[in-house]
């Protein structure tokens, strides 16, 4: 595994990996999206409004794992100080913040003709809330130190001990009594019937596929802008005169 | 011990601890937590005179009466059963067999008066026809599903 630690070997996968999770991307946006918002058939409840989850549900799964990703690379860098673990957990977290958004946001598009009300402090909710603090709080603490060390290191601290939001989030529904429906994903099976149970899974691939191209396009643009900042120190320490960044 | 194994341990350990005092104070709050009371519940709770709680559980079937602007229906977890009064617009999801969750206090007359009623959405989604071919058949149950109806009420005495 520590082989991969290295940037230059990390990249040479993520670069292969790339134009497959887009064109996954690109084909199940392209089919799921049409299936979802026109051709599924209405929920027997809510109508059309059922729609609204084909985009709520996937963006709420990849919420939680860009968070995943975050806390895990954060795990690494801190007990095996692979930075290249960091990068990724950074290049990770704005990704998972704006779908946590979305996540919040549709939700609250739902709740207000199905709950009758866009908001309720219920577990689920306000966990799902904290989500999107921590994501804000982790982005910006990383520019809040000058010694861009420590600031690496409080960031992964926090992403750790933010971790443990990601188990609550998920068993809220099962743990306390909430409005927020319980999961559809059961140890039975799915509480969802086929002919939605696929623009969902369709909707999901497409996201987690998406999530992936676009972190793999911020790890590149973050390991040049090191290169950058290396080769500038570098110039700088020779003598010659550089511009300010 | 090397010291990445020594880092190993303690963020394990930090992450240990950290889950501990989360644990321990939301069991603490657990009450609070819960977003409303189910019927049963409200039978063993002491309330203060007007105190504020919300009551969820299913509407009963054929319970439904309105009365100009005021809607009365009763609420049930299966065991036992709250009346509601409520004078408000109800949420589209609003039926009869359907999750509910009522916001108010209980009078003294044993009647749950509501000031606001949210509609509780279970996990079961499905086609209009695929619905009515289960009730057709028989495999249907108040509530939606047959995982559904009792769902409430084993959540209730499932819950820490």
């Amino acid at each position: 595994m520590h082989k991969y630690a290295n940037p230059t070997r990390f990249m040479k996968i993520a670069n292969t990996v790339m134009p497959w999770t887009t064109a996954i991307a690109v084909i199940c946006f392209v089919i799921g999206l049409p299936v979802a918002l026109y051709t599924s058939p209405p929920d027997y409840q809510q109508g059309d409004t059922v729609r609204i989850m084909y985009i709520h549900v996937p963006a709420a799964w990849l919420a939680l794992m860009a968070y995943m990703v975050t806390a895990g690379g954060s795990a690494v860098f801190l007990i095996w100080r692979h930075t290249i673990a960091h990068v990724i957990a950074r290049a990770s977290a704005p990704v998972g913040a704006v779908f946590c958004a979305l996540c919040l946001f549709t939700g609250m598009l739902w709740g207000k003709p199905m709950w009758g009300t866009p908001w309720v402090w219920d577990a689920r909710l306000t966990s799902m809330l904290i989500l999107l603090f921590l994501y804000l709080g982790y982005i910006a603490l990383g520019d809040a130190f000058d010694d861009q060390e420590r600031g690496d290191k409080a960031q992964a601290v926090l992403a750790l001990v933010g971790s443990v939001n990601v188990p609550i989030i998920h068993f809220s529904v099962e743990w306390w009594n909430t409005l927020h429906q319980p999961s559809i994903v059961t140890m039975q099976g799915l509480t969802i019937n086929a002919q939605m149970a696929l623009p969902l899974l369709l909707m999901v691939g497409a996201f987690q596929c998406f999530y992936i191209s676009v972190v793999v396009i911020r790890l590149r643009a973050e390991l040049l802008s090191a290169k950058i900042r290396v080769a500038r120190q570098n110039l700088a320490a020779s003598g010659v005169p550089v511009a300010a960044e | 011990m090397t010291r990445k194994t020594r880092r190993l341990y303690f963020v394990a350990l930090g992450l240990l601890a950290v889950a501990a005092g989360v644990g321990l104070m939301l069991s603490a709050v657990s009450d609070n937590v819960t977003f409303f009371a189910s019927p049963s519940d409200l039978k063993t709770k002491s309330l203060t005179a007007n105190q504020r709680l919300r009551l969820g559980g299913l509407v009963e079937e054929g319970s439904v009466a309105r009365d100009g602007n005021t809607v009365k229906f009763i609420v049930t977890d299966t065991a036992e059963r709250v009346n509601v009064s409520y004078a408000g617009i109800l949420p589209d999801l609003f039926r009869e067999g359907q999750g509910v969750v009522a916001e108010g206090h209980l009078a003294p007359d044993g009647v749950f008066v509501a000031d606001d009623v949210l509609a509780k959405h279970d996990e079961n989604y499905m086609p209009r026809e695929v619905a009515e071919a289960l009730k057709e058949s028989g495999h249907w149950q108040e509530g939606g599903d047959p995982n559904a109806a009792p769902d409430i009420a084993v959540r209730e005495t499932a819950t820490p």
